[in-house]
């Protein structure tokens, strides 16, 4: 089963409309690297110049903020979600 | 690839930005979970947007993320619109919107009205206690209707939902936004979905839905409430006050600044201190004493701006002691709810502004911040919640570090009012005594003070 990550709305557009999307791969990176490789728009949107994470876009890895989990390193398995989620404001 | 969901094909950059968030526009059908029909759009025209990392620029809309680079959306002003003069400005009403060339919309707003225009206080005995030449607290803690800054915001976002037709209003809140966006949205006729921390205080909880808000308490930290609203607003087209009306709602924050210039005189204070939760209020603060500065309304230096965190929350505090460009986001662990953001939105920016106007930020522990409710209480009469006991903490703790200094004239930004976090206090203030109505059981608790000293106040006494 792949790993599914949920794109904002902002995104979708890139992704052939799709707002939901699937990749593979051993760490969060490869499942990214797997996703932006098929819609290449996505990629400048998903990750920086050095392939990291922006600071502005955070990602969560079955809940999980993967600042807290190893970043793009963190190991992920058959059946995980990601969500995109830009900044949000204070409330 | 499988697809789950699918989002209607884009028109083009800024059509597809218009129809994000719109109920429905998103998958082309109705449901059940969406918005009531959308009203008539009503009020003030909302500015365009332009994006503030790579300058794409987007017709008026509930966006507030730019499609080209994620990177956030800022409302442009034509630089050429006529400004008022300090006269003009004096002589319309009092309320935020007497600032209206420096808010984000044309026209007239049509709700929240009176909102704003909160006493600036001097404090000559919270001056002595920090050790600075003056001090003036900005008091809204008094704010109308809901007693905190949070009010202006809301003010700004419920005429860019209204102008937008979205038909529900809603939010993600630690609880001063929430008691606001229920409260401006039930005056505008809206209904409001309002998403919170499960354990947040009674008083927010309950300040909340007295409005007859839908709130939601959700399992988790705020942050985990935030990333939840943003998905919220994707998938049913609300009008989110912090996420995609971010762009207009953000602006409401800079009239704290134009009323400081203003109740100064039309001038400058040498510091301001405020309390950072998602950090925008010193980005705001600084932006609003700059478009001020350049319109010509006040002159001299631009204040040096500090912030407030709470050692438990203080992710931005430390990007600004390690002088670096990456938050590192923390899981909050303290009283003070209403600034416990541990990824802040804004935090490399509320960074920048604390070091290039050469001020600092101060984390300062539950206990100390505590003190500091009752060190504002006791000096000047205002009872502020955990934040504001915060920013009071922080002052003393500026001032001892140096940061602060004697000759300067400083405005405290207390943002919301004590009485909607009294559990945080309770306990440092001990028990009234109970008695029956009879003379003779007053006469003793008198007798048992004579001769003893009165405990040491915690702010010295006016000479």
């Amino acid at each position: 089963m792949p790993i599914t990550i949920a794109l904002p709305n902002v995104l979708a557009r890139l992704a052939d409309g799709h707002r939901t999307v699937e990749g593979s791969g051993g760490t969060l990176g490869d499942v990214v690297a797997d996703v932006t490789a098929r819609y290449p728009s996505l990629r400048p949107r998903l990750v920086d110049e050095g392939g990291n994470p922006y600071p502005f876009v955070t990602y969560y890895l079955n809940d999980e903020d993967i600042r807290f989990a190893g970043g793009f390193g963190a190991a992920v398995n058959d059946g995980d979600e990601v969500i995109v989620v830009p900044a949000v404001a204070g409330g | 690839m499988t697809t789950i969901t699918t989002a209607r094909p884009a028109l083009s950059r800024v059509a597809s930005a218009a129809l994000v968030g719109r109920p429905g526009a998103d998958t082309g059908r109705s449901d059940p979970g969406h918005s009531p029909a959308a009203p008539a759009a009503t009020g003030a025209d909302p500015l365009p947007l332009l994006c503030r990392r790579c300058g794409s620029r987007y017709d008026p809309a509930p966006i507030a993320i730019c499609e080209e680079c994620l990177g956030p959306l800022d409302p442009f002003y034509d630089r050429h619109r006529a400004l008022p003069s300090r006269t003009t400005i004096e002589a319309r009403p009092a309320s935020l919107w007497r600032y209206r060339e420096w808010l984000p919309f044309d026209g007239s707003p049509a709700h929240s009205l009176d909102t704003g225009c909160t006493p600036l206080v001097e404090a000559p005995a919270l001056a002595r206690a920090i050790g600075v030449a003056r001090a003036w607290v900005k008091n809204d803690s008094v704010s109308h209707p809901t007693l905190s800054f949070k009010d202006r915001v809301v003010a700004a976002a419920i005429n860019a939902a209204s102008a937008f037709g979205l038909g529900t209003f809603g939010c993600a809140s630690t609880g001063n936004l929430a008691n606001a966006v229920a409260a401006h949205a039930a005056r505008a006729g809206l209904p409001a979905w309002i998403f919170i921390p499960h354990d947040l205080e009674l008083g927010k909880v309950v300040g909340t839905l007295v409005y007859g808000a839908h709130v939601v308490r959700v399992r988790g930290t705020y942050d985990d409430v935030n990333r939840l609203c943003a998905q919220v607003a994707d998938r049913f087209g609300w009008g989110i006050a912090n996420v995609n009306l971010r762009s207009y709602y953000g602006e409401g924050s800079k009239t704290v600044a134009f009323e400081i210039a203003e109740q100064l005189g039309w001038r400058l204070p040498a510091a301001v201190i405020a309390p950072m939760a998602g950090g925008s209020l010193v980005t705001k603060l600084r932006k609003g004493f700059a478009e001020f500065h350049l319109a010509g309304l006040v002159d001299g230096e631009l204040p040096r701006l500090y912030g407030a965190q709470a050692t438990g929350c203080q992710p931005i505090a430390r990007l600004v002691e390690s002088r670096g460009d990456r938050l590192i986001p923390e899981i909050p662990q303290t009283i003070a709810r209403s600034i416990a953001i541990g990824n802040p939105a804004d935090g490399l920016t509320a960074a920048a502004a604390l070091r290039e106007t050469g001020g600092w930020a101060a984390a300062v522990s539950d206990e100390a911040l505590v003190r500091g409710i009752r060190i504002l209480a006791e000096s000047t009469g205002i009872f502020t919640e955990t934040a504001g006991g915060a920013t009071v903490a922080a002052a003393l703790a500026l001032a001892k570090s140096g940061h602060l200094r004697p000759d300067d004239e400083v405005v405290l930004c207390i943002t919301g009012n004590g009485l909607k976090t009294v559990e945080a206090v309770t306990a440092a203030l001990g028990e009234a005594p109970i008695i029956a109505p009879r003379l003779r059981e007053v006469e003793p608790l008198v007798a048992a003070l004579a001769g003893q000293q009165d405990p040491e106040p915690l702010v010295a006494a006016s000479h």
